[in-house]
């Protein structure tokens, strides 16, 4: 086996991961949304151990994990707000609506707030366009229409 | 039997076969899916039909690929059939990612089991014995219910090992997207299936010749294994009852955009934009008129006024000059700008390029780099040559169909609103008034009725107007936000 | 498979054997369709679409890299849409690509710049990046400069595939794609070797070699400093092609002429120091063979290798011979030995290399290699850097006289010139094994079995009833395939050589960028036709070498020879693997 320099955490987390699913290299992507799934973000560390374990180089999981947008190599804020920049989203006007909440949150997307609270981002469609303009909070929850920016600053001002 | 007997149509010019029982069950019991003869399409096909028999019917149904390309999918299943491995695998491609389509995150959330019946039922006919189901991660509710769906149909023995007591076993997992659009192309899906970055691969081989781990595989589309159960159940002389010569059965769309009903709808092949848009959608809302409609995703094209009466078909839909695609239907009023809907796309495109062939990795940055010009008011003739000129070789000489088709929505907004192209170019003017370098932010005194509407939504208070007068805009203050725009039912301000 | 096709190319009807790409077909005919991307000793494709041509039938046009010739194909290579085609697909990756071509180290070798020459390129606005990527010259061997990068990935197959090291590879995806080692790291902190394959395959100026020629040409300037040269065995049948020979030239004779013109005040050669290490070597091997030392032993003189043992076979090292490489030995010898031999201040001299090699640069850079008390060698060039240098100097070498190297490091047997191609070490060792064990010659000099291009070769060979196994393995991807033998018990060798480059030194990551394996057996055959024409051919019978032993190490594995010839291994840990 390579050896490498160890990692900072030893979070066992992995470890039963790793257990669960196996070493075949179709695992890679599941393990990386697991892995993220509980540590927020993939941090080279995690990357490492997940391409120790199944015994490619790093740089190949490195070219996976930037590949697909969805996984993040920098932690995010408690929330995350994501605004969809589908078509029908476009059309209905959510580049204003993100415009708005940059200037409200005073960040830029792609990044997070002072206190950390809330990462604002954009994302492809989400299959709301029924509901457009919409924003996926957290991942999980999603909002729509959203057509004036109070209803979504509210929506964000919720949150703990 | 009539089609209608079975499926009742919600909408008058409706026709809702996939999406016909979804209101009707709770999509986590499959109680209710049973109940409503579900998986007997598949029973009887294991348990009473050949393999043989069952691709004989579905080739006959005429069924094509719901997913863009339009294969006929007996034929595809054939092709796997006949080749010769121990191992075959088949893909359920839920990866919807054309911005403005939901139907597959609808069929999934809605009537989960009717897309694993209908992968069963290829299964069997190809002689597969695992299936995965791709959905994207941002279908979370999807993917809890497909997989709970899954449990449920092996306790039932729909699924797993030795299906109703046959010979047969099949079972099914589901994999996650992770957020590349590239991925909805069937050989960049396989490679994310197999843990790789989601590159195309050239074709031939194709999938179904070496596909997941070089074995025969067959990829169809989540809309496309629905229809399925549908066609054993009824015969394929039923299915293909309705719709045109070459393209049978019905479609889902999603409507969205500039509508006064958006929402997932389902047709008969055949059906024109004009009863898609004004009878079953209503129409466009806030009294603007219709202007274009937008179907096939970043890969499609816009149709105007022109093309209402084209009949929805997959040969109908090419010769306007765009595309079925998976049935993202967005439609577009008179404020849409087609310059800006191009940049748009061509931005999609360019972000969600792979990255591995040089027309589309350098290409589609190109062409941004010219619409981005455009819209800016900075466009010259020449940027209008070297535009269409790189289309061509964009279309021509990329290695995937994403590249193939990025340049799509250039060419069909090109194709049918040139003049739009021309007055940012030569007039330096966006006649729809969404590109904010083209407008000049004057009030025009002949158009304005002195109304006031466009007072309140100015955020800045650089609209002055006083009863009975004229508006105006003060320059100094004004911040292009463009609502004032928006706010006027006259096309006062430009 | 003696399937014949026809098919038919612009018009003309042309018949070959079945299982060809079109671009093979074609260029058999021909017709040299431009390739970017395609490599002929790698299996990229399909990525750059230089290569497109029209096939009657199909809607878009195909990679002919990619797509097999058929019976009845009717293939179109210029026609107005391929030219544009091509053309346009130039002009975008040139829009993408710094224009500093008269400055750029692959100017004249780089084949996009062939390329534009060829086929022209379509005009278009630069497709300017937000930042620039930074330059990577982290790394004691490699420069890695992604800004140039036209991202063929040939480097991500051969560090990937043959390498197996996988340091660097694709992140992030579209237009951002960049190839590098994971989490941005530099190449230092990644699990690099060195092996500067990647380099070779390089099309352009994205991967090069740390350039050391300002530091050798300072020293020749320094008056106060004693410039001595050694060269490498696969370096003089490789430089003539940098300056306009043809490969597999040997310009032997004239390179001493060439770098005493230079300024240097003595000119060594590492064949004598590759004679010597099969006496250090041999010896070992002999002593493990019969005290129960651990085997296989590996061959010690590749730092390429060495490198990938300490990375990913830390297991091993006991395994690897304690030897310097023949480059570290010859360092040792000249600021000591000769040293004090010429009455020259060691502290004075400057060591410098001419080598084959890019790991080479990394291994004289180890904080071990100072056995003598100064740095054993200061400065190593690659083959192309000695072009460099005498293309600067305007040296026209086939007018120089031929001159002798310089004493006392200065001859060598065929043995140590065959060090140059992959099985010459192990051939070189078998040759005074031999003699070592049995006391007579072996029989046929040539050890044919070891030699060739094949991944792996393996010999069995009677010392006196002894039978001793021996393997060969050039390229690290074939290294890991005999060490996964040995973990898993299914090999049982007695000796292997490893050298990091396919085809051996003569395709180290310094050399001259040339066609590939074509290239390295050119190279090859002049290493073997010049042991062939020499008089001593076994490292036992090397004259200087056996002075050296009587006036200065006494003998092999001696506590001299131990002090300055032998060294020490320790597991490599990186930042990332």
């Amino acid at each position: 086996m390579p050896i490498s320099a160890p990692p900072d955490t030893q979070p066992d987390f992995l470890d039963r991961l790793f257990e669960a699913h196996g070493t075949s290299r179709s695992s890679l992507i599941p393990l990386l949304h697991a892995a993220q799934h509980h540590y927020g973000h993939l941090s080279p560390q995690i990357q490492d151990r997940i391409a120790r374990h199944l015994d490619v180089p790093s740089s190949t999981v490195y070219g996976v994990v930037t590949f697909y947008s969805f996984f993040k190599t920098e932690p995010s804020g408690r929330h995350t707000a994501n605004v969809c920049l589908g078509t029908a989203c476009y059309v209905k006007g959510s580049d204003r609506l993100l415009k708005d909440l940059e200037e409200q949150l005073g960040i830029k997307v792609g990044e997070t707030t002072a206190d950390g609270r809330l990462t604002l981002g954009t994302c492809r469609c989400i299959g709301l366009c029924d509901q457009a303009p919409a924003m996926i909070v957290d991942e999980e929850h999603v909002h729509g229409p959203l057509e004036t920016k109070t209803a979504a600053i509210d929506l964000l001002e919720g949150l703990d | 039997m009539s089609p209608t007997a079975t499926f009742p149509e919600t909408k008058s010019k409706e026709l809702r076969w996939v999406l016909g029982q979804m209101d009707a069950l709770d999509p986590d019991r499959i109680q209710d899916y049973l109940a409503l003869d579900g998986y007997e399409a598949l029973r009887k096909a294991v348990t009473q039909r050949t393999p043989e028999e069952v691709l004989t019917e579905v080739k006959a149904s005429g069924l094509r690929g719901r997913g863009g390309g339009g294969f006929l999918a007996g034929r595809k299943w054939e092709l796997a059939r006949a080749e010769q491995s121990p191992l075959k695998y088949l893909v359920c491609n839920g990866d919807e990612g054309d911005p403005g389509a939901f139907m597959d995150r609808s069929l999934l959330e809605g009537d989960p089991h009717l897309v694993l019946e209908g992968m069963a039922i290829a299964a069997y006919a190809i002689g597969a014995t695992q299936g995965y189901v791709y959905v994207r991660a941002e279908y979370p509710l999807a993917i809890e219910r497909l997989n709970r769906a899954i449990e449920q149909a092996r306790s039932h023995y729909c699924l797993g090992e030795r299906l109703f007591g046959t010979d047969f076993s099949f079972d099914i997992a589901v994999r996650i997207g992770a957020g590349a659009f590239v991925c909805g192309e069937e050989t960049a899906l396989i490679g994310s299936i197999e843990g790789r970055r989601g590159e195309p691969r050239p074709r031939p081989p194709y999938p179904v010749q070496s596909g997941l781990w070089g074995h025969p595989t067959v990829v169809n589309n989540v809309e496309t294994f629905a229809n399925v159960p549908l066609i054993l159940q009824h015969g394929a002389a039923w299915f293909a009852s309705v719709g045109t010569a070459n393209s049978k059965g019905t479609k889902t769309f999603s409507l969205a955009g500039k509508i006064k009903k958006p929402g997932l709808i389902e047709v008969p092949m055949g059906t024109t934009l004009r009863e898609i848009v004004f009878d079953i959608g209503g129409g466009i809302p806030n009294r603007r008129t219709f202007k274009a409609a937008q179907t096939g995703g970043p890969m499609g094209g816009c149709l105007p006024e022109a093309c209402l009466d084209t009949p929805i078909d997959f040969e109908s839909l090419a010769a306007a000059g765009s595309m079925m695609g998976s049935g993202g239907l967005v439609v577009m009023d008179s404020g849409t700008c087609m310059v800006d809907v191009a940049r748009f796309f061509m931005e999609f495109t360019q972000e969600e390029s792979c990255g591995r062939c040089v027309p589309c990795r350098i290409g589609t940055r190109q062409m941004l780099g010219i619409l981005n010009k455009l819209c800016a008011g900075e466009g010259t003739h020449q940027d209008l040559e070297q535009l269409e000129a790189l289309c061509e070789t964009i279309r021509t000489a990329s290695l995937c169909a994403l590249g193939q088709g990025a340049p799509n929505p250039i060419l069909s907004t090109l194709r049918h609103f040139r003049s739009e192209f021309e007055a940012h170019v030569y007039e330096k003017r966006c006649p729809a008034k969404v590109c904010t370098p083209l407008i000049r932010f004057e009030v025009s005194a002949e158009r304005c009725t002195k109304c006031g509407v466009c007072v309140k939504p100015c955020p800045t208070g650089a609209m002055k107007w006083h009863k009975g007068a004229v508006a105006e805009i003060d320059p100094a203050t004004c911040s292009h936000c463009r609502r004032c725009i928006d706010a006027c039912r006259f096309d006062a301000i430009n | 498979m003696s399937e014949t096709i026809t098919l038919t190319l612009d018009g003309r009807s042309v018949s070959l054997p079945a299982g060809m790409t079109i671009l093979d077909a074609a260029r058999r005919a021909g017709i040299d369709i431009p390739t970017l991307c395609h490599h002929p000793d790698l299996s990229v494709r399909a990525n750059c679409r230089l290569c497109v041509v029209e096939v009657e039938g199909r809607r878009t046009l195909v990679a002919s890299c990619d797509t097999e010739a058929a019976d009845g194909m009717v293939v179109r290579t210029n026609t107005p849409l391929v030219r544009k085609a091509r053309q346009d697909n130039l002009g975008l990756i040139l829009s993408d690509h710094p224009m500093e071509c008269p400055t750029c180290v692959r100017n004249q070798t780089c084949e996009l710049q062939e390329l534009t020459y060829r086929v022209g390129a379509t005009s278009f606005a630069p497709a300017e990046r937000e930042v620039p990527w930074p330059l990577d010259s982290s790394g004691p061997s490699i420069v890695r400069d992604p800004n140039k990068c036209v991202l063929c990935r040939r480097c991500v197959e051969v560090c990937h595939e043959i390498q197996t090291v996988g340091a660097i590879g694709p992140a992030r995806r579209g237009f951002e794609t960049v190839i590098g080692p994971s989490h941005g790291y530099s190449l230092a902190q990644s699990s690099c070797v060195n092996c500067g394959q990647c380099i070779n395959r390089c099309p352009v100026g994205a991967l090069y070699e740390q350039d050391d020629t300002a530091k050798v040409w300072a020293a020749l300037a320094d008056p106060e400093k004693v410039v001595v040269a050694q060269i490498a065995p696969a370096t003089r049948v490789s430089i003539g092609e940098e300056l306009g020979f043809p490969v597999g030239t040997n310009l032997e004779s004239k390179l001493p002429a060439a770098l005493r013109s230079l300024g240097f005040h003595a000119v060594f050669d590492a064949v004598f120091t590759a004679d010597l290490t099969i006496m250090e070597e041999g010896s070992e091997l002999v002593e493990r063979l019969t005290q129960g030392g651990k085997l296989p032993m590996m061959t010690s003189c590749c730092p390429g290798w060495v490198s990938f043992a300490e990375t990913f076979y830390p297991e091993f090292l006991d395994r690897l011979s304690s030897c310097k490489s023949p480059q570290q030995m010859l360092g040792a010898l000249a600021k000591t030995f000769y040293a004090q031999e010429a009455g020259i201040d060691p502290a004075r001299m400057v060591v410098v290399s001419l080598m084959p090699c890019t790991a080479k640069k990394a291994e004289a850079q180890r904080p071990e290699m100072r056995s003598g008390g100064h740095r054993d060698v200061d400065v190593v060039l690659t083959t192309r850097e000695l072009g460099r240098m005498l293309r600067q100097a305007g040296l026209r070498l086939d007018q120089l006289p031929d001159e002798p190297f310089d004493d006392p490091l200065g001859l060598g047997t065929g043995a140590g010139v065959i060090f140059g191609a992959t099985g010459g070490v192990m051939e070189a060792a078998l040759r005074t094994a031999h003699r070592l064990v049995t006391g007579r010659e072996l029989d046929a000099i040539d050890v044919q079995p070891v030699r060739g291009l094949e991944g792996v070769r393996t010999a069995t060979v009677d010392l006196d009833g002894t039978p001793v196994k021996v393997a060969v393995a050039h390229g690290l991807g074939q290294a890991r395939a005999l060490m996964e033998q040995i973990q898993a018990g299914t090999a049982d060798y007695h000796f292997i050589e490893v050298m990091a480059c396919p085809g051996g030194c003569v395709g180290g990551g310094g050399q001259p960028i040339c066609a590939g394996q074509a290239d390295y057996a050119r190279r090859a055959a002049a290493i073997y036709a010049q042991d062939q024409g020499m008089e001593r051919r076994r490292s036992h019978e090397n004259p200087a070498v056996l002075e050296l032993y009587s006036r200065f190490l006494a003998y092999p594995l001696g506590e001299r020879s131990h002090q300055l010839l032998h060294t020490h291994y320790q597991p490599r840990v990186v930042a990332t693997v």
